[in-house]
């Protein structure tokens, strides 16, 4: 991809991974970063992403039904014994 | 994983893993990427002896080569959006639905999709320790990634869409 190359929004998306991975090398970062500076659609997509992830992140781990966890303890409670 | 019953099993197994594999644990290794590593072995163990296992090792192949992460009725034929995404409004975000639905979203994704999205959005793995748990290459685990993003990007716009309830 040269230098002078703009990207269109189509694109825009399917590398948007690589830039918030900051897996982009230079010349493709700046040509992303000028899109964006020009696109508020594309920065509500960005936007999006980031806030996607960030709700993610507030997603807890699965509790443990109380029969699980009671059959957890029993095992656990066997092993010490041995 | 075929059941929610196979899937605590592993977790059991794993817990016991745990408390007997304690002396060897290596300091150098962060412990939640240790733990994630033996589920995962106990997983792909499990899913030999269950015969309908996740296919580990056609671990990225999962169908959506072809897919893109947006619809294409969404731009124009210059590649421009013709229907835009809009802006996040904050009280939207700090909803419990917003919780709800991404949840959703990442639980009906491929399991290859959804183990890498939970490993790296949801438990905060870093792209290395993701690819170490889960033996996958640095671009595949990018790709799968990707692709996972996008899927539940789509159901969060959907629930934005919605407006305040």
């Amino acid at each position: 991809m040269s230098a002078t190359h703009q990207l269109i929004c189509q694109e825009i998306i399917e590398v948007i991974t690589d830039y918030l991975e900051g897996a982009m090398d230079r010349q493709l970062r700046a040509a992303f970063e000028a899109h964006l500076a020009d696109c508020p659609h594309c920065t509500h997509y960005l936007e999006q992403m980031r806030a996607m992830i960030r709700v993610s992140g507030t997603i807890e781990a699965e509790s443990l039904s109380p029969e699980f966890r009671d059959g957890l303890v029993a095992a656990f409670r066997e092993w010490r014994q041995r | 994983m075929p059941s929610r019953s196979v899937a605590e099993e592993v977790v059991a197994d794993t817990w016991l893993a745990v408390v007997t594999g304690l002396e060897r644990f290596e300091e150098r290794s962060a412990l939640k990427t240790w733990l994630f590593r033996i589920l995962t072995n106990k997983a792909k163990t499990r899913g030999r002896r269950e015969a309908r296992s996740l296919p580990f090792s056609s671990f990225v192949g999962d169908g959506d080569e072809a897919e893109t992460a947006v619809v294409v009725d969404r731009f124009a034929r210059d590649g421009h959006w013709s229907t835009p995404p809009r802006g996040v409004p904050e009280e939207r975000l700090l909803a419990n639905e917003a919780r709800e639905r991404v949840e959703a979203a990442i639980a009906a994704l491929p399991p290859n999709q959804r183990a890498v999205i939970t490993l790296r959005d949801v438990e905060g793995l870093s792209a290395e320790e993701a690819c170490n748990v889960l033996g996958l290459s640095e671009t595949n685990q990018r790709v799968l990634l990707h692709r996972a993003r996008a899927k539940v990007r789509a159901a969060f716009e959907r629930y934005l869409e919605e407006g305040p309830r």
